[in-house]
């Protein structure tokens, strides 16, 4: 029995009773999980990664093959409760894993269900609380928690279990950066100070990088195994499996190949700057705080030129007004968006950017200020206020939620027919907009909840798309998505606005993102406007920007450390290409390289 | 903000009735109801009624809210007040049309059940306001228990009030997110005759379902990973006790209850 968790050759299909079988998830798969062991298991989207999470349990069984934890066979009805009981398992939503309306009896429901007096059971409770900082909101009902709580405190309920192996299926995807923080920081945690085994089930390579061994899959299949050094060095097969490798991993290759002696197994920032200072030789000191003398590099987006399309002036919104519970969620906040350009629009979780969008096509009204389209205020006629919604095209978070329809083609139709356009007209739309998004005309006739996720997504954003709207705003329109997923959507707005030079709104959590494709950035801070500016000048406020729970590009990080350390480097590098041109100059002694 | 919702009508508050236990508060609600109905005399409703008072001023809850509380129920009162005034014909004539006519004893009699209703009224706002909803699923579960005997899922309908309890906010949430979807797609809920309106309600309606299916079947998933098997073998973290204060208030109801035979039965009845 030396392997806690063990695979021997386990086939696995979903439908297997049925009277046509799905294909085969997993085909002869083995895998052996040693005890206190962390490991994180990568793949793209229906490579198989969850089905391997939901076989460690016996929530399914193999047809094939056998799973044993700790020598148990989960095929064993017996087995079944003493399994679950050792091998916790946490999900993606953290929503709908709460059974109980207060916290504090949420956490206590595994071991309730496992018979504990109640004694125990209370003092589990109050561990598990505190163990994952979550014991001053025991209180609270779930529903008021933040992402990131609600996280914390399923995985508090499971420890009230005391499992020996937790196993968390992409916990982190629908948090924001500081949520995936705690997530992240809390899972270290329990593997480290209490050797509690650990499957992190991820798409995020930085997260990854923190375990101890890493399993990527593909097609069913590990591809590769290993601890992280060993996996991100093959960028090659990780490529294959529709996923990145860490950006620092990616520019030690890329300076690799340039002949620089950088070790092969850089995964951080850090450590890439460790490797960086020897090569660089002591710093050229350049007596002055600025930025170097060399020419900037022509923004990805040249600033703004086109007629001002839409505008807010000292937009302010108050909810509860005049109660005790009164929140000013949006606070004189002026900007204006010129027609055409890409704007990014980046803040914390409530920091208002949710509730600024929503008043940009009349959803919500302002308390004070006004909203101009055109420069016209859209709340003049306050019965056409519909028309401003088509002009205003606003996708909100997981949009896939909204569709309804029997057929794609229907489902698309709605906003158009919405506008009462005449039917060839909406069929025009529709099929151009599919265009766009990357779908060809056999998904017409599919039903919307037939599709992956990543296609429904894009299906749900082509709907907004064919109203032919003047701005259009995206909410979050990567959240939750695979790499492969992220890089299509990001790619798909790029390529929409230079097709159809319509003014686009993103907002997002992840500077990379924002910095790869907008030219300027929104940030909203405490329900004001911290800055407006353009991708240069917004990160060049580094300290700030860290204030507000915000972050720069990891790459621009790297810059402004070595800028630290006295070296005469530029700040403004934002994608790996840039940044490996810049090292490069940094590398060769500045004058000789200044493409 | 929609987060604010609070679930049933709790209110927050420090008091001897918040702490009473959920079972008890259950029992005597009932206890209260079925008095209530026994009072014959004003008298003997007078005391029911400074019973309730106390009860009121005891908890700590605004009076305020529990104005608020009558409010919805104020047509019924008034629609039961005006049949029993032209119900009866006890007493002096006040004022005859047709067959229809007003006496003092018909306006003694619709007082009379107008209090009722509104004491009724009152004490199951003081269970209410002073028990959170949790607790009140839990109190019926134990009380119920005994039903097991018949084979009743007790434990199981429990646990659907809970989850029930636990998701409401959750889907009220939801239903505004994918208004506010829709109507970024142009849906108009505003206008329209009225089967416009539910027509209208379809694109709300239906990813509603398919995300309510959704969290259903991932909340099952969730609850046998913790090892939910129904309520067999299950203990629970917070038990709940009968204390000095749960005894007390049930010697005061009997107390009351026997106020209120005597007053019966010394004094003219009125109805």
């Amino acid at each position: 029995m030396e392997h806690f968790i063990d695979f021997q050759s386990v086939s696995f299909c979903y439908d297997a009773d049925e009277e046509q079988p799905g294909k085969n998830v997993l085909t002869d798969f083995s895998l052996q999980v040693k005890k206190g062991d962390f490991v994180a298991i990568l793949g793209h989207n229906g490579c198989g990664k969850s089905t391997v999470a939901k076989l460690c349990n016996g929530i399914e069984l193999p047809q094939q093959g056998r799973v044993l934890v700790e020598g148990m066979d989960t095929r064993e009805e017996t087995n079944i409760l003493p399994i679950r009981k050792k091998v916790g398992m946490v999900f993606q939503n953290p929503d709908n894993q709460i059974v109980a309306t207060i916290v504090e009896d949420d956490v206590a429901f595994g071991p309730e269900n496992l018979g504990v007096p109640p004694e125990e059971i209370r003092r589990r409770v109050d561990d598990a609380l505190k163990r994952v900082g979550m014991y001053d909101f025991r209180f609270f009902e779930p529903h008021k928690l933040s992402g990131g709580q609600k996280q914390r405190v399923a995985i508090a309920g499971v420890i009230a279990m005391q499992p020996e192996c937790i196993i968390l299926d992409e916990p982190t995807a629908m948090l924001d950066p500081q949520g995936r923080k705690d997530v992240m920081a809390t899972v270290e945690m329990l593997n480290r100070d209490y050797g509690i085994t650990i499957l992190l089930i991820t798409h995020y390579m930085d997260e990854a990088v923190r375990a101890n061994r890493v399993l990527v899959m593909n097609e069913g299949a590990v591809i590769l195994d290993g601890p992280p050094k060993q996996v991100f060095q093959q960028e090659d097969a990780l490529k294959r499996a529709g996923l990145d490798v860490p950006q620092a991993t990616r520019l030690a290759a890329m300076l690799r190949r340039d002949g620089f002696d950088l070790p092969r197994d850089v995964l951080c920032i850090e450590e890439l700057l460790d490797a960086l200072l020897p090569l660089c030789g002591p710093p050229v000191p350049s007596g002055t705080d600025e930025q170097p003398a060399v020419e900037r590099e022509a923004p990805a987006e040249t600033a703004p030129a086109g007629p001002v399309i839409l505008e807010t002036q000292h937009l302010t919104h108050i909810y509860a007004k005049g109660t005790s519970a009164e929140v000013k969620a949006v606070d004189d906040v002026s900007a204006a968006f010129s027609s055409g350009e890409l704007v990014g629009v980046i803040g914390h979780t409530g920091s208002g950017k949710s509730t600024y969008i929503e008043h940009l096509n009349g959803l919500l009204r302002g308390t004070n200020g006004a909203v101009l389209l055109e420069g016209k205020d859209i709340w003049a006629e306050k019965k056409k206020i519909r028309a401003v919604r088509f002009k205003v095209g606003v996708c909100f978070q997981y949009p896939e939620y909204q569709l309804f329809e029997e057929t794609v083609e229907k489902d698309i139709a709605f906003g158009p027919k919405n506008m009462g356009l005449a039917d060839d007209e909406i069929a025009r739309r529709v099929r151009r907009v599919l265009g766009y998004v990357g779908l060809d005309d056999s998904y017409l006739s599919q039903s919307p909840f037939d599709l992956s996720g990543g296609e429904k997504r894009r299906v749900a954003i082509a709907g907004i798309m064919a109203m032919e709207p003047q701005v259009l705003v995206l909410d979050e329109p990567c959240a939750g998505l695979d790499p492969r997923g992220r890089a299509m959507v990001l790619d798909l707005i790029r390529s929409y606005r230079e097709q159809t030079g319509c003014t686009v709104l993103l907002v997002s959590h992840s500077m990379e993102d924002v910095a790869g494709i907008c030219a300027r950035i929104l940030v909203m801070n405490r329900a004001k406007l911290a800055f407006f500016d353009t991708v240069q000048a917004v990160f060049s406020h580094a300290a700030d920007l860290t204030q507000m729970g915000l972050d720069v590009p990891q790459l621009t990080r790297l810059f402004l450390l070595l800028r630290e350390r006295g070296y005469d480097v530029r700040t403004d590098v934002f994608g790996p290409q840039a940044a490996h041109r810049e090292l490069l100059r940094l590398l060769k002694g500045g004058a000789q390289c200044d493409q | 903000m929609i987060s604010d919702i609070t679930l049933g009508q709790f209110y927050k508050a420090d008091s001897v009735i918040h702490r009473m236990d959920a079972r008890m508060k259950i029992i005597l609600t009932v206890v209260f109801v079925v008095i209530i109905f026994l009072c014959k005399t004003p008298l003997s409703l007078a005391l029911m009624f400074l019973l309730t008072a106390a009860s009121m001023l005891l908890s700590r809850v605004p009076l305020k809210l529990f104005f608020k509380s009558l409010k919805p129920i104020l047509p019924i009162i008034l629609f039961t007040a005006a049949i029993n005034i032209f119900y009866s014909d006890k007493g002096t004539l006040l004022w005859e049309w047709k067959r229809i006519s007003v006496t003092t004893g018909g306006l003694f009699t619709a007082g009379f059940i107008v209090a009722r209703l509104v004491c009724l009224i009152l004490c199951s706002s003081i269970l209410t306001y002073t028990t959170v909803p949790t607790q009140l699923t839990d109190a019926i579960e134990r009380l119920l228990s005994p039903l097991k005997v018949f084979h009743i899922q007790v434990h199981t309908l429990a646990m659907m009030m809970t989850l029930a309890l636990r998701f409401i906010p959750t889907l009220i949430e939801e239903i505004e997110r994918i208004m506010n979807a829709q109507k970024a797609r142009g849906a108009d809920f505003e206008s329209g005759s009225f089967l416009q309106r539910v027509r209208a309600m379809i694109p709300v309606l239906i990813p509603l379902f398919v995300s309510a299916f959704r969290r259903a079947y991932e909340l099952s998933f969730a609850m046998s990973c913790r090892c939910y098997h129904g309520g067999d073998g299950r203990t629970r973290m917070k038990q709940m006790k009968l204390h000095l204060r749960d005894v007390l208030a049930l010697a005061l109801f009997a107390l009351a209850t026997a106020g209120v035979v005597v007053l019966n039965h010394f004094f003219e009845p009125v109805i």
